[in-house]
């Protein structure tokens, strides 16, 4: 049909859309997405989409205030609503046993507040009604009776003498510590090098309370079957197996009655990973109505109750001697707000913040974390990020700018001085970590030509000399993705491993399942991609299963950028199950020894004899037929593998930011941002560029917009897109990619992982750049910003007047 | 109130709340799930659809107000099972990632390069600015600006018959 | 309108009183959709020596039309920074004015042009206000319940130059600070001047001060940064997210000088 419309090539790639893509690689390389198919027709499939019979509506009353007991609460004029069917409070709750939750960092979290609110937008009650309109309508009917208690919103308050004591449903917590100060690195050694350090730069560096937004808020869709106790979850979140345990632990249901269906996510970012009370809400809606119960967010519960990320105060020191960097410390003043529910491994509270050191060799480094309560909403969790390495990164690539400037030193300068050197790696950073692979210098280079960073700087002292604002930044970041190996990390007990499971059928074409979820990565294309490349069978003729418990393996899912370096490895090594297993079939179809067979993408053939050999649909039928197998062997061609990953993999890139500042106004325009990411080899370089693009752009928006703040009451200020601004098409530049490929030494298919790399470089570079036009216009006087820069921040800190945000 | 309205070239005619917004008509009375809702307060253009071939926020619209009009969704793009190029556009320089704003976007290029008087030659700036109104989280808008021009590209080719 | 006693609202484009309502900020008893009447009161035209812009007119109407590009250029940048191209095909002149917020870019835009509003009433009767009198406070109007704001209009004059600046967070914002000029220049003299900012007080500011100063005065770089530095003094903003007070006078300032400046250089165009 297209062919009749449409004239010559172009027919073709219409035909394309329909998922019949001729010229897909049978393995790594440019591929167009599979999964488009659905989404360019409309025909997602996220959960608002989800209808089931006798659905009925959730909607949450939340609280006004940021810090109030809880007098009395009326629902009997909501009940008396025609349309509404039930409403729960905390005691209800307390009868099924689910007032309280348990959080990923072993705190407790109320699902419904019953003694206190404890921050601004906390659930009070849910109403469950016919339709959603009327939900909405029957909060208002709930009368809740407050006794509004003092506040605190600034971590430095918390813990005051007179602070008031946020957690007083805790049996011996006396204060608003929320977890004893943990700490990495050697004190002693770090303060032996300071002592002997030619210069000292100090700054107190913050990176402020974000939110990662995903276009789809988050909801649920909780079916539980009264007669056969099934409990149906539609729910997009970032990790479905790991949900299932906890909802078999906190409400008490056999795990295996439990599915749960993350069918199309619009975005994730980090906000799907935890457990919302909404979500304990929506089950205890469907127990208590006996009907499905779906529950969707508005935006402003959205934006103020669920994850935020960030909210680090950093006081830092950076040191160097002869030329080059030697030592940094850092003590950390973490803000987890109300309940710790921080996404980390057990035996990592501060997540991967070891990672401070950066890019460099260092000679010494200490660092600690101490992390208090405040009446602001839970979260903590990696907006984009792997387990705090944003925060790691921001600090250290904001100091050697500063340390730089102090020496009257070009950045990159020191920067390429005090880089570890290609034949450390493996390299033992000085708080314990092992990087696994990179050439800094080289990627540093090739960002440098393709900014034209000599020019850029002769532009600059042009520009300053009429009177011009325009600052050029430079981030170098290292990332420590793929949590991780079960030796070291678990979140909740649950080894940091993915499982995968591969089938190939008779016909030769094969699924694999997965217990990774995609938000929109592009599992789909990519992992086929990764079974195409080990078994030689087209992608198109591969189909990857995600995002039912019941029908996939478990696995800790997709955050930390751990779908590559670990589900990515998974799949490998399914592949390369199947392919020994195809192996041993090929010799008894060949009648040979398996070690006299060689391969080739797509056949076992005999050594020797490239014309005698078994393609892998051959044996794949032949292993489903009559035919008999070697001895001790099943028949088909399957296979399942968990993988458990050695080591974190270290991606790394060298980022350059050209912005231009209004004197006048003080408005901050970025104009270039180059971009060279090392993520070891690529899968799909389409999807890798589509990755570090929507990292780049959420790095513009946290440094040049992005901020969630309070007032002195506790109330959230930026509870809409319309005060938490998101970057439009028109603040982003075209951002200008580069690569270097070191391929990951341990990893089975020497792939890094990116998602997050691009929004852990980039709100560094961009706040450098920011501060070094301020720097240059103001001769050398302004040197520090917090971010976000926008224009009354930015022109406050120009008259020296930089204020941290509030 | 009686409701009537065209989606897509098909009448519909329902009975709804005066205070119902377009995008719950399209969704749940038209039951045409691929227009989306992302925001309270008219900033995301997740929700976008053409009204009489303007892009206009259907969650700032209630359904009454388009009694009457001709409404396009991105379901009432593809035509006899051909894809729309700029859907076909969207898909060849990977504009999407999660789709979630992708329908919005598409609609939004759609009537951009309709009302364009000279579509191969827009300005990055034109077809930045024509999506302001709309947030995407995924895609950093880089592959969004090119799937468009693919789009007019295309367009304008197969109007010559060429390629 | 009358026999909803108060309880009605007119819904014009929408775009401000639909999200009030979706915030259950505002809850009319009743609305009235004036869109049936669109064909009626979207008009720009130019008669009797006078811009009449009809109050049903939409933004994107207004950005793309050539009478204004001609006279009053002001419009065209107010246009293109106001909320994103997606609203200004919905969002009409008389909403904007109507729902009266004091960071809107319109209203400062008509003020600088010395529009004035034309409200009709029960039975037909009209009146004309100036914008002085239409602002009444924020979000406030002189326009009764019982009226519909219907047109604005505007003296065509000769020499005239105008321009619109504004400094937002973001595409699509609203003004941190904006400013809006006009000026008519014969001779080399400046014969009479508009000058008003946005975002910088409870309503609409309208900095009479600066244009009294520069009245009767050749255009020079000097006598606008005096403008500007009334327009600072004068104007009175509050802090908010979008800035602390010392901040928004100072940009009310520069942004006063810039639009003066543009405005004369369109003038003398």
């Amino acid at each position: 049909m297209a062919t009749e419309t449409a004239p010559g090539k172009m027919a073709t790639w219409l035909e394309d859309a329909k998922g019949e893509v001729q010229d897909a690689p049978i393995g790594y390389g440019r591929m167009k997405r599979k999964e488009d198919a659905r989404f360019i027709r409309g025909k997602g499939n996220y959960l608002d989409d989800v209808r089931l019979p006798g659905m009925v509506h959730g909607a949450i009353l939340r609280s006004p205030y940021g810090h109030a007991r809880i007098l009395s609460i009326d629902t009997s004029k909501a009940l008396a609503h025609p349309k509404v069917a039930a409403v729960v409070i905390a005691k209800d709750l307390e009868t099924l046993g689910l007032a309280w939750m348990p959080t990923i960092s072993y705190d407790t979290q109320a699902v419904l507040a019953g003694d206190k609110v404890r921050f601004h937008m906390q659930e009070v009650a849910f109403v469950v009604a016919l339709d959603a309109y009327s939900a909405q309508d029957a909060l208002a009917l709930i009368e809740v009776e407050y006794e509004v208690l003092p506040a605190i919103v600034n971590a430095r308050k918390a813990m005051d003498a007179d602070a008031p004591l946020i957690r007083d449903d805790k049996v011996g917590q006396t204060n608003n510590l929320a977890s004893p100060t943990w700490e990495a690195g050697d004190k002693a050694a770090t303060d032996r090098v300071f002592a002997e350090a030619d210069t000292i730069v100090t700054r107190d560096i913050i990176d402020p309370r974000v939110h990662p937004s995903p276009m789809e808020t988050c909801g649920m869709v909780a079916d539980m079957n009264p007669e056969t106790g099934q409990l149906n979850i539609y729910n997009g979140n970032q990790a479905p197996h790991a949900h299932r345990t906890v909802y078999a632990q906190v409400a008490g249901l056999p795990e295996h009655r439990i599915r749960i269906l993350c069918n199309d996510i619009g975005g994730g970012f980090g906000n799907k990973v935890p457990v919302y009370p909404g979500y304990v809400c929506a089950i205890a809606g469907s127990i208590v109505a006996g009907a499905p119960v779906k529950w969707i967010e508005d935006r402003s519960e959205n934006l103020v109750s669920t994850g935020f990320a960030r909210d680090y105060i950093m006081q830092s020191q950076m040191c160097a001697k002869g030329g080059k960097i030697t030592g940094l410390r850092v003590d950390v003043l973490a803000d987890h707000g109300a309940f710790d529910s921080t996404a980390q491994p057990t035996k990592f509270p501060a997540g991967f913040f070891h990672i401070v050191t950066g890019s460099y060799d260092l000679d010494a480094a200490h660092c600690t974390v101490t992390a208090v309560y405040t009446n602001k909403a839970p979260g903590g969790v990696a907006y984009r990020c792997s387990f705090r390495i944003t925060e790691a990164v921001y600090l250290v690539e904001r100091m050697v700018e500063a340390l730089a400037w102090e020496m009257n030193v070009d950045p990159i300068e020191l920067r390429m001085r005090s880089f570890i050197r290609p034949e450390q790696f493996p390299y033992e950073t000085a708080t314990g970590w092992t990087y696994d692979s990179g050439d800094y210098h080289k990627t540093m280079k090739v960002a440098m030509e393709i900014a034209g960073y000599d020019q850029l700087r002769q532009e600059q002292q042009e520009k300053a000399a009429k009177g011009e604002i325009m600052g050029i930044g430079i981030a170098f970041f290292t990332e420590g993705v793929g949590a991780g190996p079960r030796k070291h990390m678990d979140i909740l007990g649950l080894a940091m491993n993915d499982g995968a499971d591969l089938r190939v059928h008779p016909s030769g074409k094969a699924v694999v399942s997965i217990s990774a979820q995609t938000q929109g990565q592009g599992h789909e294309t990519t992992f086929a991609q990764i079974v195409a490349e080990e078994l030689g069978i087209s992608p198109n003729d591969i189909t990857v299963r995600h995002g039912d418990t019941d029908k996939t393996p478990y696995g800790l899912g997709t955050y930390g950028s751990r779908s590559t370096p670990v589900s990515g490895g998974a799949v490998a090594v399914v592949s390369r199950k199947v392919r020994d297993k195809a192996r041993l079939i090929a010799a008894r179809m060949l009648e040979t020894r398996p070690e006299d067979l060689a391969w080739e993408k797509g056949r076992w053939y005999v050594r020797g004899d490239q014309s005698k050999g078994a393609a892998i649909e051959d044996i794949a039928e032949y292993s489903y037929s009559g035919s008999p197998m070697p001895e001790g062997l099943e028949g088909g061609l399957d296979a399942q593998a968990v993988y458990d990953p050695p080591n974190l993999t270290y991606p790394y890139g060298a980022y350059i930011a050209v912005v231009d500042i209004d004197p006048g106004t003080g408005h901050v325009h970025c104009r270039r941002f180059i971009a060279v990411d090392d993520c070891g080899v690529r899968i799909n370089p389409m999807v890798v560029d589509g990755q570090i693009h929507g990292g780049l752009t959420e790095g513009v928006g946290q440094a040049l917009m992005e901020l969630i703040s309070f007032d002195e009451q506790g109330n959230c200020v930026n509870a809409s897109f319309m005060d938490y601004l998101l970057p439009t098409a028109l603040e982003c530049p075209e951002f200008e990619l580069g690569e270097t490929v070191t391929p990951c030494p341990h990893h089975p298919i020497g792939a890094k992982g990116v998602g997050e790399s691009p929004c852990v470089g980039s709100p560094p570079c961009i706040t450098n750049a920011v501060i070094d036009g301020l720097r240059v216009h103001t001769q050398g006087r302004v040197r520090h910003m917090d971010m976000p820069c926008n224009p009354a921040r930015t022109w406050a800190a120009m008259q020296g007047n930089a204020a941290p945000p509030q | 109130m009686l409701v009537s309205m065209s989606i897509n070239g098909q009448t519909h005619s329902h009975d709804v709340e005066p205070r119902m917004l377009l995008v719950h008509y399209i969704r749940e009375m038209a039951e045409l799930h691929g227009t989306h809702w992302g925001c309270d307060t008219s900033n995301c253009g997740i929700c976008v659809v053409l009204m009489d071939g303007d892009p206009i926020k259907s969650c700032t619209t209630l359904a009454a107000m388009a009694e009457g009009h001709e409404i396009t969704t991105v379901e009432g793009l593809e035509k006899n099972g051909v894809l729309d190029p700029i859907q076909q556009g969207f898909h060849e320089m990977h504009a999407l990632q999660c789709g979630f704003c992708t329908p919005g976007m598409m609609v939004t290029g759609r009537a951009l390069i309709d009302q364009h008087p000279n579509p191969t030659q827009m300005t990055d700036y034109e077809i930045r600015e024509a999506i302001s109104g709309g947030l995407c989280r995924c895609t950093g808008y880089v592959n969004i600006v090119k799937a468009i021009r693919w789009a007019a590209a295309y367009e304008a080719a197969a109007a010559t018959g060429g390629n | 309108m009358a026999s909803h006693n108060g309880n009605a609202r007119f819904l014009a484009g929408g775009h401000s009183l639909i999200p009030m309502m979706k915030l259950r900020l505002a809850d009319p008893g009743h609305l009235i959709d004036i869109n049936p009447i669109e064909a009626e009161l979207n008009y720009i035209r130019e008669e009797g020596g006078e811009i009449r812009i009809g109050a049903m007119t939409r933004h994107r109407n207004m950005l793309e039309s050539d009478v204004l590009a001609k006279h009053f250029p002001i419009f065209f940048e107010a246009e293109h920074v106001l909320a994103d191209p997606v609203v200004r095909n919905r969002g009409t002149m008389g909403g904007s004015l109507c729902q009266a917020d004091p960071a809107e870019d319109l209203s400062g835009v008509v003020t600088a042009l010395k529009g004035e509003a034309v409200l009709r009433g029960p039975g037909g009767a009209e009146r004309v206000v100036g914008m002085e009198e239409f602002h009444i406070g924020p979000y406030m109007t002189a326009v009764q319940p019982d009226e519909l704001l219907i047109e604005v209009r505007f003296k065509v004059k000769p020499g005239g130059g105008s321009a619109h600046e504004k400094v937002e967070r973001r595409a699509g914002d609203f003004a941190i600070v904006a400013a809006s000029a006009a000026l008519w220049i014969e001779g080399g003299v400046i014969k009479d001047c508009g000058l008003a900012c946005s975002a910088v007080g409870p309503t609409t500011m309208h900095i009479g001060r600066a244009e009294a100063a520069v009245i009767g005065k050749a255009p020079s770089e000097e006598l606008f940064a005096q403008a500007g530095a009334m327009a600072s003094q004068d104007c009175s903003p509050s802090a908010d997210g979008r800035g602390p007070v010392d901040y928004k006078r100072h940009v009310a300032g520069v942004l006063s000088k810039r639009a003066l400046s543009r405005a004369a250089a369109s003038a003398l165009r």
